[in-house]
């Protein structure tokens, strides 16, 4: 006859043919069975530890989760004011977006958003990896200290005074008189009038130059503070490496290549896995003080999704706004977790 | 004896000493030409005369104005306030929330500690924040004032208490926690020590410099916020409790021509005028953070090498 295999949990019993629980499974199934008392216990025993999370729960659910309920007003017309009493409407906002009415304008912002994420990457990223490698020239104390207190000082400065800033030393000469500082100095290395010309509202507000703008004055905010996390990694290499690259003839190049690189490669992946993971979440504060409304001529450059969407702020509109920062948000959850995954395979580097 | 140096090494001495002296003079540029403009003469100001030093007669109007403007005050206590109070709120969730994430013994503590990181990976986007806020806005009004008009009631509270968050400083606290040894929690444990008091006297104590560190760093986005403040208080018309960015900002940019939005028949102040005044609330507004500034500059290095945001 056939016998199942199960010993480990069930006794055959020859005689009567039939099968009877072990007595280590019956242990085995009591602790499963109780399983729920003893964490019930546990949590009842530490119901201090659950309470100081309490706070930081209800906080994030308040005001980080709740809004993602609003979501739903994507699928849904924009008639009424509060969403929940907005008739559905499948997916017809996102065809208007996609292909539709405004479609124009979200590709607009959508490429806006990709271009300024690109560029700021790749001008934005190696830029505090070079100022870590010069600080760590600089030997002296004191003087590598100024300069450092020096460069971390804009991360600190409001977006409101930075754009301010920023409009006034590329400013125009609208209310006559001369051109801002940056606009002058500008007009004098090209040696155009015309450009002096063109400046009538001021340079932030031209489309050919608001891009350049935009990268130039992140970086001033961010390089020198992004550097600290890259110098604590160049100065974490022993000298002895150095030491024995001279010895084989290395320059000063090769040292580079050869010692410095390989040893800030993990620093480096994880901070562009960080910068990739936020790359469509540009700052939309910034973006927002430098090109307010679609009356300024900058708008069809300085257009990303979230000022897009927030542009979108009335009843009306609301749904399209709703659905096209989704989109938005949605790639960017991708980006995070494709290359936190990529870097995990390929370098053991990972994030998360 | 000294290595003779290479030509390759000097060369790139060179180049860094004369970027990092450009890039550092560039990174204070703007605020001399902020204390410059401050202090010129106002149809140099108006002008874009200035470009270093201040230009023509030493004025100080512009700070006079600035000082005995009750607006402009009213804007700075508001800032102070939600600074302080809203610093101390994030802190107290945050340090607490980041003890009971340290912990092993913690049941479902990946799903809480996902449940935070999933905020820096998605958000929900600007419109339905500002719906949330609104709606946070309605209900502490029902609470507080008996309407449904988030107008009704003083919106510093709703800035201070819904806006600030910020996961990684969690992260940073929760992985400043799980440093500490465990030998010493055991210990006072044994000596009867009570959960908060194992926080506050162990804990606490022993992570000072992080817990400065993210201190500095929810007051410092506190006092620079604009954004939420400006959309949640625009639409309530509730120009009392502006913190000092949106008013800086509203001045600016009705009296100084930058945005493009001045109109000479309708503004209280020539260009020249609004624009040194402009650049006067603009040094007000840094005193805070330049004071602060050198002290914190060293705590840097430690709030951002994170050492991985692992689970």
């Amino acid at each position: 006859m056939f016998k199942l295999k199960c010993d480990d949990f069930l006794i055959y019993d020859e005689a009567t043919g039939k099968y009877t629980m072990s007595a280590e499974q019956q242990v085995r199934d009591e602790t499963e069975r109780n399983k729920w008392k003893s964490t019930g216990f546990t949590i009842l025993k530490d119901w201090r530890l659950y309470l100081m999370l309490v706070p930081m729960l209800l906080v994030y659910l308040l005001w980080k989760y709740a809004p993602m309920t609003e979501l739903t007003g994507a699928f849904r017309y924009g008639d009424f004011q509060y969403v929940s009493d907005r008739p559905w409407a499948g997916i017809e906002n996102f065809r208007n977006i996609y292909f539709g009415a405004n479609s124009e304008s979200f590709w607009m912002a959508f490429r806006n958003t990709f271009i300024i994420a690109f560029y700021g990457l790749l001008f934005g990223f190696p830029t505090p990896i070079i100022l870590a490698l010069f600080f760590n020239e600089v030997k002296s104390n004191i003087a590598r200290s100024i300069m450092q207190v020096c460069v971390y000082l804009p991360k600190f400065i409001s977006t409101v005074i930075v754009t301010s800033l920023t409009l006034a030393l590329f400013s125009g000469n609208k209310a006559g008189g001369d051109v801002g500082v940056i606009s002058k100095f500008l007009g004098a290395i090209s040696g155009s009038e015309m450009l002096h010309d063109r400046l009538a509202g001021g340079l932030v507000y031209t489309v050919e130059y608001f891009r350049a703008i935009y990268i130039v004055t992140d970086i001033w905010e961010h390089a020198g503070y992004d550097s600290i996390v890259f110098f604590a990694a160049v100065i974490a290499v022993s000298p002895t490496s150095y030491e024995a690259a001279q010895i084989d003839g290395a320059g000063k190049m090769a040292q580079m290549r050869y010692v410095v690189l390989p040893s800030i490669l993990s620093t480096v992946v994880i901070m562009l896995i960080m910068k990739i993971g936020g790359l469509l979440s540009v700052g939309y504060e910034k973006l927002y003080l430098l090109c307010p409304s679609s009356t300024y001529n900058n708008y069809t450059v300085a257009t990303v999704v979230s000022t897009w969407a927030n542009a979108m702020g009335s009843y009306t509109t609301q749904a399209y706004g709703i659905a096209g920062e989704m989109t938005n948000n949605l790639i960017g959850m991708i980006l995070v977790i494709g290359a936190n995954t990529i870097s995990r395979k390929a370098a053991d580097v990972s994030l998360y | 004896m000294k290595r003779k140096m290479e030509v390759s090494e000097l060369i790139f001495k060179i180049i860094a000493y004369v970027f990092l002296i450009i890039f550092a003079v560039l990174c204070m540029y703007p605020l001399l030409f902020a204390l410059s403009s401050m202090f010129s003469d106002f149809d140099a100001v108006g002008n874009n005369k200035i470009i270093l030093w201040p230009v023509g007669n030493l004025q100080f109007n512009a700070a006079k104005y600035v000082l005995t403007s009750s607006n402009f005050w009213v804007s700075y206590s508001n800032t102070l306030f939600v600074t302080f109070i809203g610093t101390i709120w994030c802190l107290v969730y945050s340090i607490l929330g980041a003890y009971a994430l340290s912990k092993k013994r913690l049941l479902g503590r990946h799903g809480f500690n996902f449940f935070l990181v999933f905020t820096m990976w998605f958000s929900a986007g600007v419109v339905p924040q500002f719906l949330n806020y609104q709606s946070t806005g309605r209900v502490m009004a029902t609470i507080f004032a008996g309407s449904t008009n988030m107008a009704d009631i003083d919106l510093k509270w709703l800035i201070v208490i819904a806006m600030g968050m910020n996961a990684t400083n969690i992260v940073l606290l929760r992985n400043a926690f799980e440093g500490v040894p465990s030998e010493i929690e055991e210990a006072a444990r044994i000596d009867g020590a009570t959960e908060l008091q194992i926080l506050t006297k162990v804990y606490i104590p022993m992570s000072k410099a992080t817990i400065a560190t993210v201190a500095l760093f929810f007051g410092i986005s506190r006092w620079n916020g604009y954004f939420w403040a400006y959309k949640v208080t625009g639409a309530a018309g509730q120009s009392y409790s502006w913190p000092v960015q949106v008013y800086m900002r509203d001045f600016i940019q009705y009296n100084t021509g930058l945005t493009g939005q001045y109109e000479s028949e309708t503004a209280a102040f020539t260009i020249g005028e609004g624009t040194s005044i402009a650049y006067a609330m603009v040094i007000f507004a840094m005193i805070p953070i330049l004071v602060i500034y050198p002290f914190i500059q060293k705590y840097f290095a430690k709030g951002v090498n994170m050492g991985g945001v692992k689970e």
